[in-house]
């Protein structure tokens, strides 16, 4: 099996859809012979011609809103925007529009959309671009949340993503983009709404999303010398949720931590940790629930205050061991 | 019936004595609205469009009917005159199941894509790109289809609206943005709110050909439309029409009118109805007689009336109803 980059696999998926769906095309800003603001697009526009690959002027909410319509009426677009900060702009196609319309007709249209867009801090872009603000999105009903954390996962998540008939919020993280990994060649999806077992352990629990992922995995290995074992859960899409493998986990291990880039005020952190505690599995816990996410400030631009902002790899680390010493008590 | 000798007006694109009636049937369509409501059978909200059934009937007739229109929240003309049935839409506003949209959607979203209605929006400025989008597909596809996008006079000032109108002039769409002046935003005239004459001139910084008709002469509304169709559907991308109209009853079912003059409004029902405009004009030239007019009106009365009293027996939606098409198994 080969090994490529989280950009090249997305790069491979949007490529592979619009060579087997006319029907799908790509719109967004700098898309083209650019190649988008991180590069997934790059080489497509010169392959599809600039009708399928299509650059827009610097209006998200034009953007968003000729998703809806064109989706509304037999395309299957797939935008991009190129921070998911400009997610703002861009809201009411998204929130009021995309999300709500086929309930809102009473089944009678479909909005089969796909919003990429790169999320997440350590790239040095301060407030306005490094947000994780999948939480928003998450929660309104009506539309998919999914937040890969590999390459492979980055390549199956999207097919499957470009096939729902739903309009779908992919969240891509910047740091990911030159991590590699192993991906099959030939197209091929992976069900949205299915958990990923990153790492199998029997003492801690990590529920982890996005780059919290990676960074959780690392920790492992650390505490692994320590004589602990860490199991990490990654659930790869918010919306659905995959509940049964977060619980199969903390039921296993008793002991759980939650880790996210997001802010933890009431961020998706909040909604795991209710799901738990809501569960019966919560009276067989060896100590209470431990929630790392994002401090609640605004993005520092320095590099020092900015990853202070967020969970680093040592945070992890000390959060297992004091997870284990409290539950020894 | 004796038959008449018409003396159709040669200048006009469409079959005003069929317009007559569609105007009639909005107009009495949610005066009906109106007494269900004053009698507390009708829950939620609705904006009225009495006083623009020119616009709805003259924006939608030079469409075919696989053509797209986006509507606003003052929908319910644009729809019927688009063909949406009209027993379906009254499901809709009195929550039954067997409404355009099940019951989920109310008055201001009533759709039916079956007849190229892509639905209405309850919020304001929302259409203009969606209409963009739905051009776009239609020139993607090579379907010849053109868009009619309605709005009012306060939407343009919406970023959505600028957006949208820029994207349909680089790309060319075959979209007609067709804005219903009728003079106010909610409560807020829109003299106050725009430092232009007319709303047209916007679509200049666009690139954009901009036109400001009388909203309520039936014909000019219907060839000025016909003529941006016939310019979108042969590639010559987009068209802004501003029809120049006026809502006889208030924003919705809250407002006191607090904001204009019972003169004005006078002036406008009495002098500028677009309905007793069209009536007098088929009298002139001999195309309906007085009481030819009388009898539409009863008859639509009644057609109204009898659709009422039919779909209040249908059912209403069902508990299990609440959790259907959140989420879209299969295309539409």
């Amino acid at each position: 099996m080969r090994t490529v980059t989280y950009l090249q696999a997305i790069n491979e998926a949007l490529d592979e859809a619009l060579g087997l769906d006319e029907h799908v095309f790509l719109l967004g800003e700098d898309i083209g012979v650019y190649g988008g603001g991180f590069g997934a697009t790059s080489g497509l526009q010169e392959k599809y011609g600039k009708q399928r690959v299509r650059d827009t002027p610097i209006s998200e909410s034009a953007i968003a809103g000729a998703a809806v319509g064109a989706a509304m009426t037999g395309m299957r677009p797939i935008m991009e925007l190129q921070f998911s900060d400009f997610i703002t702009v861009a809201m009411d196609q998204l929130v009021n529009q995309a999300a709500k319309i086929h309930y809102m007709y009473g089944g009678k249209a479909t909005v089969p959309l796909v919003m990429r867009t790169a999320a997440g801090s350590g790239t040095g872009a301060a407030a306005q671009h490094s947000q994780s603000l999948e939480n928003w999105m998450a929660h309104i009903p009506g539309l998919k949340v999914i937040q890969p954390t590999t390459p492979y996962d980055a390549k199956g998540l999207l097919h499957a993503a470009i096939k729902d008939n739903n309009p779908v919020m992919f969240y891509e993280h910047k740091l990911l983009y030159q991590t590699e990994g192993v991906v099959p060649v030939e197209p091929y999806t992976i069900p949205i709404g299915v958990a990923d077992v990153k790492r199998l352990g029997t003492d801690v629990t990590i529920i982890a999303t996005g780059i919290m992922v990676s960074k959780s995995l690392a920790a492992a290995e650390i505490v692994k010398v320590k004589g602990i074992s860490v199991e990490v859960i990654d659930p790869r899409t918010l919306v659905p949720l995959d509940k049964e493998t977060l619980l199969t986990s903390v039921e296993k291990t008793n002991r759980v931590i939650i880790a996210t880039e997001a802010v933890k005020n009431s961020g998706f952190s909040s909604e795991l940790v209710s799901i738990i505690a809501e569960s019966k599995i919560s009276m067989k816990l060896k100590a209470p629930i431990v929630r790392l996410g994002g401090e609640f400030v605004p993005m520092p631009a320095q590099k020092a205050l900015e990853a202070q902002a967020t969970p680093q790899i040592a945070s992890l680390v000390q959060a297992v061991e004091q997870l284990m010493k409290e539950a020894d008590i | 019936m004796k038959q008449v000798t018409a003396k159709k007006d040669p200048n006009t694109s469409i079959d005003e004595r069929e317009a007559l009636k569609k105007m009639w049937q909005i107009r009495i369509f949610e005066e009906t609205l109106q007494e269900l409501f004053d009698v507390g059978e009708l829950y939620g909200t609705m904006h009225l469009c009495i006083g623009q059934e020119a616009t709805a009937v003259g924006g939608a007739s030079p469409l075919n009917e696989s053509d797209w229109i986006v509507s606003t929240h003052r929908n319910h003309g644009h729809c019927i005159a688009k063909g949406t049935d009209i027993r379906s839409m009254f499901a809709e506003m009195l929550g039954k199941k067997t409404g355009t949209n099940e019951g989920k959607g109310g008055s201001m979203h009533i759709a039916d894509l079956a007849v190229g209605n892509l639905g209405s929006n309850g919020i304001v400025g929302a259409g203009f790109p969606i209409a963009a989008g739905a051009a776009l597909s239609a020139q993607m596809q090579g379907t010849k289809q053109v868009v009619l996008c309605y709005a009012g006079d306060g939407a343009t000032n919406e970023g959505s609206f600028h957006e949208a109108l820029n994207l349909a002039s680089i790309w060319q769409l075959p979209v007609i943005y067709f804005i219903e002046n009728n003079q106010y935003g909610m409560s807020s005239s829109i003299e106050q709110m725009v430092n232009i004459e007319k709303l047209s001139e916007r679509g200049k910084s666009y690139g954009i050909e901009g036109v400001t008709i009388d909203g309520n002469d039936l014909s000019v509304v219907s060839n000025t439309v016909s003529k941006a169709v016939k310019k979108a559907r042969n590639g010559g991308g987009p068209t802004l029409i501003e029809a120049l109209t006026y809502r006889h009853k208030g924003h919705s079912k809250s407002d006191k009118l607090k904001y204009r003059s019972e003169d004005e409004c006078r002036q406008w029902q009495e002098h500028n109805d677009p309905i007793l405009r069209l009536e007098k004009k088929l009298l002139q030239h001999n195309e309906i007689t007085s009481k030819e007019i009388r009898q539409l009106e009863q008859s639509t009365r009644q057609e109204m009336a009898d659709l009422v009293a039919s779909v209040k027996l249908d059912d209403e939606p069902t508990k299990a109803d609440l959790w259907t098409h959140v989420y879209a198994e299969e295309k539409i």
